[in-house]
């Protein structure tokens, strides 16, 4: 066993190096804009670039419509699935699973062929309709996870007997979904928007082929143009990511104890 | 509102259970058509078009264009960035996970790993890109430190953060903790009984793990490699962040040919959108069929 | 001669002492079961005789020769598992096999162990099978077989009948035994059903926090439990408080009713209160006549239980179960009747360890 140890040691301390590394690097990286000396000028200048805040603004708005129309999209056929059509499960999980296995550049590609201003459904014509391509493409690469997440917490809070016990006491399938369901996927819809925030947020590849000023367009440009703003914009979005991946510990976490008060 | 004394008059389905089958499928229509819109359609249009001349008449001359050099070159080298990665990946995930669940270490170090793993893959993308060119890069503080305190001059060595290796060295880090991700559950379900069995019939570590936990473990260990190799060759934002248009790459192609017609042959660019379908369907399809086999075997 | 002997074994896990001052000696052949409740410390005892945990004092010795050092690997012991641990990507007949390929013995050597082995078992004809195809009993034996293929000097069986159904249990702890007595090897057997021990067992330890309570055969453990845990552990026991009136006569007072006692009278202490044991089967509905000791009651309980009715008296603080057959032909008496109930002197049992004023 101590052999096991030792070598378990020595694993562990290696990856940490490698690991640790590139975030401390960046971040020293970061505070060296002023020659000879450490600072956060770096951070002031992106924090105070009129372009990081817009781009951050519209990839925050976007993020914040994609939970909620995927969300409105997800749920209730997350519902329908579980309670009334069982056999279109296997269909829906496989659509739910082809964005893990067919790669946004592909899709994105189809997007610009099929949507573009030839075509029946013309949406990348205006900059408002290529908006809601956009979010219609961040609500597909989103999908795996939150249908997931909803699923799964559909599945332990018994939606049949809850559904049952609505309808006896007269509930209409709308009041039943926002009243009943709703309330008590709690955590598994907030889970899912953060995680949707950290994804879209950082998105790059769909966001600069359609051309659509969102943050990840934005930091590319940064990095190809300035030396120590991309690092301060990294450990920016690191922290950000960071700090949504640990709100959903907690709520993961907390979880038993939301439910048990739910009742 | 919900009202005490319910119509059933209406055709609501939620109280209509004998007529479900005809409308339940209401229910999932909005979803099937955003599928439809957005997965399927799109990715039919390229597949179909593959098969298609400019004037949509069906052909196999696309195809065979895909062998043209520069393109047989260009899925060449991600072939090669993708497996290295994922093998790469694989390995020092597996022995990464086994540290963390079999390794005798304290107990708070698991949590930490798995927060960690479950975190890191969201790094990757451009910012992944600026970290490694503020670690390696030519004006990075790990090159600044190897020359100031070991006198080595990295970049007169040939290394270049901006090239096949140093892409390979960005990869793992969103590689190595999926695998870990992946691989920890599945040794949890190597049960300590069969290790003391193993023992006490005599074997050491070597026979445990050559004749119990391997043969075990591999459809795992194949299968993510395979994940962790469709992950790799998908990947667009860390490469083009980290290497620009340098790397010959088929999503850097892509990314090019979408951009603006680079290949002045529309088709062409499905005909690769095809491959590059094929290669990551197949891969998903092998792991599938292997975690399968897992489950029916090992119950 | 003790084969083997386990020396003032300890261990502790951070602040628990779980196994406390562990002495026993087991001859060769032997079947010894550990018998206790969760957490008395039998699977740990168990666990360190196998060499899965390390005493922290006291050896072990196999045979005369000192194994506390030795790995697990190094012990040539056989063990069974609660969960079998049988090797998924195995068929049976490898299974069985692995100790002997670990010990590179020649292909042919290995095929004809095997086959006598599911032969002792009973299962010739699932060697081609994987343990996933086969009932938890099926898995168990194969287990068994596995363990004694390389032929052990000592065979550990850690609860391994605790997984199944209760007819299964009752036929193949008969079939352990079995092949044990056939193949005459030293067996230690950890279980909490004392059921189980009682029936197999050559002889029983029973163990309670930690430490030894009482070692015997299965009916010195029954009929003279010498602490009141091995008596209310080991089969169903009324427990009875009683005042000593005179210690050298052996008179007790049981709620206001005189009785005797004419075993263990030098553990009796005059004018104090004590605990006193009584078996169900000792106590007979009645006047047993003379000689024999005598409480009045009434019937404040009756258990149909198929062969067995289960009836309890109440005194006035105290309450006697007493079982009687089944019998078809007289329906059980009924609720809140006066009865009178009879048992012999000599099973009135002294507890040690609760005299109180």
């Amino acid at each position: 066993m101590k052999r096991t140890r030792s070598f378990s040691w020595i694993v562990m301390a290696v990856c940490a190096i490698y690991f640790l590394t590139p975030l401390i690097c960046t971040f020293e990286f970061s505070l060296r804009l002023k020659r000879g000396v450490y600072s956060f000028a770096a951070y002031e200048n992106v924090l105070g670039d009129s372009h990081f805040q817009a781009s951050f603004l519209y990839s925050t708005v976007l993020s914040v419509a994609t939970i909620v129309f995927g969300t409105l999209l997800v749920v209730p056929t997350a519902y329908w699935v579980q309670l009334r059509l069982p056999r279109f499960r296997p269909v829906v999980e496989f659509l739910t699973l082809m964005p893990l296995v067919i790669p946004a550049i592909i899709l994105v590609f189809g997007y610009v062929r099929i949507y573009n201003s030839s075509s029946i459904v013309p949406m990348t014509s205006a900059s408002w309709s290529t908006d809601v391509l956009l979010g219609c493409s961040y609500i597909t690469l989103a999908l795996p996870y939150m249908y997931r997440a909803i699923d799964t917490g559909l599945q332990s809070i018994d939606v049949k007997t809850l559904t049952e016990a609505a309808e006896s006491l007269g509930a209409k399938w709308p009041s039943i979904l926002f009243g009943v369901i709703l309330p008590n996927l709690r955590v598994a819809i907030i889970s899912s928007a953060f995680l949707t925030f950290a994804t879209v947020i950082g998105e790059f590849t769909i966001a600069s082929l359609l051309d659509r000023p969102a943050f990840g367009p934005y930091l590319q440009l940064v990095g190809a143009n300035r030396a120590y703003e991309p690092s301060a914009l990294a450990v920016i979005t690191f922290l950000i990511t960071w700090g949504c991946m640990g709100v959903i510990q907690l709520l993961g976490r907390g979880r038993r104890g939301i439910s048990a008060s739910a009742y | 509102m919900t009202q005490v004394f319910q119509e059933t008059a209406s055709p609501n389905p939620a109280l209509a259970p004998t007529r479900a089958p005809s409308w339940a499928w209401l229910g999932v229509a909005p979803f099937m058509v955003f599928a439809l819109l957005f997965l399927i359609l799109p990715t039919l249009h390229l597949v179909v078009g593959a098969f298609q001349d400019a004037d949509g008449n069906f052909t196999l001359h696309n195809i065979a264009n895909l062998f043209q050099p520069q393109i047989v070159a260009s899925f060449w080298v991600t072939i090669q960035i993708s497996m290295i990665s994922a093998v790469g990946g694989a390995v020092i995930g597996f022995l990464l996970a086994y540290a963390g669940v079999m390794g005798g270490l304290p107990r708070w170090v698991r949590p930490v790993l798995m927060t960690f793993s479950g975190v890191a893959p969201n790094f990757a993308g451009i910012p992944l890109a600026f970290a490694f060119l503020a670690t390696l890069g030519r004006t990075g503080l790990i090159t600044a430190l190897l020359f100031n305190v070991f006198g080595f001059k990295l970049y007169d060595h040939g290394f270049n953060i901006t090239t096949f290796w140093g892409l390979i060295l960005a990869y793992l880090y969103f590689q190595i903790p999926l695998m870990v991700l992946i691989l920890v559950p599945a040794l949890d379900g190597l049960k300590r009984e069969w290790r003391e069995a193993s023992d006490i019939l005599g074997g050491g570590a070597w026979h445990f793990w050559r004749y119990v936990a391997i043969p075990i473990l591999w459809p795992s260990l194949v299968g993510t490699t395979l994940l962790l190799f469709a992950n790799a060759f998908g990947a667009v934002a860390t490469a083009y962040g980290l290497t620009g248009s340098g790397i010959n790459l088929v999503t850097i192609m892509l990314f090019a040919q979408i951009r603006g017609d680079v290949l002045h042959d529309q088709n062409l660019g499905y005909a690769i959108s095809l491959g590059m379908v094929v290669i990551t369907v197949l891969s998903n399809l092998i792991y599938i069929v292997l975690r399968a086999r897992t489950r029916r075997a090992f119950r | 001669m003790a084969f083997l002997e386990l020396e003032n074994l300890q261990k502790t896990f951070g602040a628990n002492n779980v196994v406390q001052g562990f002495d026993l000696s087991v001859a060769q052949g032997e079947f010894v079961s550990f018998l206790g409740p969760s957490g008395c410390g039998k699977t740990t005892t168990l666990r360190m005789v196998a060499g899965f945990e390390h005493p922290d004092a006291g050896c072990i010795r196999i045979g005369g020769k000192d194994v506390t050092g030795l790995r697990a690997n190094q012990r040539h012991i056989g063990m069974v598992f609660q969960s079998y641990a049988l090797f998924p990507n195995m068929t049976v007949a490898e299974n069985v096999a692995y100790g002997l390929k670990i010990a590179r013995r020649p292909a042919a050597e290995i095929r004809q162990r095997v086959e006598e082995m599911l032969a002792l078992i009973k299962l010739p004809a699932m060697a081609q099978r994987y343990p996933h195809q086969l009932s938890g009993g099926q898995q168990q034996r194969v287990a068994l077989a596995r363990a004694l293929s390389v032929n052990p000097q000592v065979l550990l069986l850690d609860e391994p009948l605790s997984a199944l159904d209760a007819k299964i249990r009752i036929s193949l702890r008969e079939e352990i035994r079995a092949v044990q007595r056939k193949l005459g090897i030293t067996t230690i057997y950890v279980t909490h059903d004392q059921e189980e021990a009682l029936s197999i067992s050559d002889r029983i330890v029973v163990m309670n926090e930690g430490r030894i309570d009482q070692v015997g055969t299965p009916f010195e453990i029954y009929n003279r439990p010498r602490t009141r845990f091995v008596a209310s552990f080991v089969g169903t026991l009324n427990i009875l408080q009683g005042q000593v009136l005179d210690a050298a006569g052996g008179r007790i007072l049981i709620d206001g009713q005189e009785v005797q006692v004419t075993r263990g009278q030098s553990d009796l202490a005059s004018g104090k209160i004590q605990a006193f044991a009584l078996r169900p089967e000792a106590v007979t509905l009645g006047d047993g006549g003379v000689g024999r000791n005598r409480l009045r009651g009434s019937i404040d309980q009756v258990s149909f239980l198929g062969s067995v009715v289960r009836i309890r008296v109440k005194l006035k603080d105290n309450a006697i179960l007493l079982d009687t057959f089944n019998n078809p032909g007289v329906a059980p008496p009924e609720f809140g009747r006066e009865v009178d109930v009879n048992f012999g002197t000599e099973d009135l049992l002294v507890l040690d360890g609760a005299g109180r004023d």
